[in-house]
């Protein structure tokens, strides 16, 4: 595929803010340098160009483990309690999606699972590998990899529906003594691994993928 | 100039490879031949129509937020909610981060996306570029991501499929403006707003 020049090697720098490009011009105030270490600014919206987004593999992981942190009492704790006249009752993601399952509609719990779980599984996978991948040079798969980089950005956010479910059944359950809907702390775990894993998946750069020994040929 | 003129040339985000941009037809969307990724899809809409959307989806917004979303009953008595209704809750029952984090991503950015694409919008329709354009532009790319009205729809669906065992349900206007606002943003995904860099050159005076 030698017929598709890559930006790095023309010298040209995309702004990944406004997708103006630039190319660097010795001397110039803004536009004097190589876009890794030193202080350029795109002409046009003043965003500073980098060739590649800043310390991508430290911040991607330290998010990343972070959010697995973060994930493990979302998983373990209880995000809602439930509680009525004689009965306190606490729910953790899984069962929760268990009673939607067996009491409510199977397919709503297909849902609530794919983003309480498999969404969130899916991101430290795919990053993790995207990242020992990237890291490595490997030619592996390289167009599959960049696809899968596009799934985790699209589908990321979903996760926050059990947040929103939690949310609004507080609001609306609170018949005083009848029956009352609490959030718990897992919530809130939750709610920080989703944020983590998206500034994480932000934080990679999808380039580092092509960039390779051997990704010209 | 430290441009090549921006015209000529395009760089995949995704994988650096850069093309020389030609213009597309009505529909069609330039994908990277390394990567796969989108490069740039041909604007269909108009700005004046892109202005009435958002007008509309503004409109929808105030309507969503207003009106009650679900009512429950139970034994004679009702309870019903908005979302600044549940925001309050969360920041009562001692989950602030979570009430925040439903503020930010369900109220507060959404509101600031609508009124800078308004707001660029009523000037571009002039051809003009608005006061504030550039830090504005950076803001709304900004914002990207963190706008999740369409996840907080079907976690309305999800909420009312629970409670529908214990509780009478039932749905209040609330939550079929936010339906509808939900297709407005659907549309609205599908524009290139950075389009409006070029469309709108700056002038030199």
């Amino acid at each position: 595929m030698s017929a598709l020049p890559r930006a790095v090697d023309l010298g040209l720098i995309a702004c990944t803010t406004c997708g103006l490009v630039c190319r660097n011009v010795p001397g110039h105030p803004q536009l004097d340098g190589d876009g890794i270490d030193d202080a350029m600014a795109c002409p046009r919206c003043g965003s500073t160009l980098r060739r590649r987004k800043p310390d991508s593999y430290a911040r991607t992981w330290a998010l990343l483990i972070a959010a697995f942190l973060m994930y493990i009492p979302a998983n373990v704790l209880p995000i809602m309690r439930t509680a009525s006249l004689n009965d306190i009752d606490d729910n953790t993601i899984i069962s929760g999606v268990v009673e939607l399952w067996v009491k409510g509609s199977p397919d709503l719990a297909v849902i609530v699972f794919t983003a309480s779980i498999v969404v969130p599984m899916l991101k430290f996978l795919a990053l993790g590998t995207l990242l020992v991948t990237a890291r490595r040079g490997s030619s592996w798969a390289l167009v599959q990899r960049a696809r899968l980089y596009r799934l985790v950005e699209l589908i990321g956010y979903w996760s926050m529906l059990d947040v929103f479910v939690v949310a609004l059944l507080t609001a609306l359950v609170r018949f005083s003594v009848l029956s009352l809907v609490e959030p718990l702390p897992g919530v809130i775990f939750f709610g920080l691994t989703v944020v983590l894993t998206m500034l994480a998946s932000m934080s990679f750069d999808p380039r580092l993928i092509w960039d390779g020994k051997d990704t010209d040929d | 100039m430290g441009t090549s003129s921006p015209e000529a040339l395009l760089i995949c985000e995704h994988c650096d490879t850069v093309y020389r941009r030609r213009p597309l037809a009505r529909g069609e969307v330039a994908t990277c031949a390394r990567c796969g990724a989108e490069l740039e899809r041909h604007h269909a809409m108009s700005t004046n129509a892109m202005l009435a959307l958002i007008l509309t989806s503004m409109i929808v917004f105030v309507q969503a937020n207003m009106w009650p979303i679900v009512t429950l009953g139970l034994s004679g008595q009702h309870s019903s909610t908005t979302l600044w209704g549940v925001i309050i809750a969360m920041w009562q029952e001692q989950a602030k981060v979570v009430s925040v984090l439903v503020a930010a991503t369900l109220f507060f950015f959404p509101l600031m996306k609508m009124l800078l694409l308004g707001w660029l919008l009523w000037f571009g329709k002039a051809g003009r570029r608005a006061p504030g354009f550039v830090p504005l532009m950076v803001a709304l790319h900004r914002l990207g991501p963190w706008t999740m009205s369409e996840v907080f729809v079907l976690g309305a669906l999800v909420a009312i499929v629970k409670a529908h065992t214990y509780f009478d349900v039932t749905a209040d206007p609330g939550i079929y403006a936010y339906a509808a606002l939900t297709l407005l943003i659907t549309i609205f995904a599908g524009v290139d707003l950075r389009q409006l860099w070029d469309d709108l050159p700056e002038r030199t005076a």
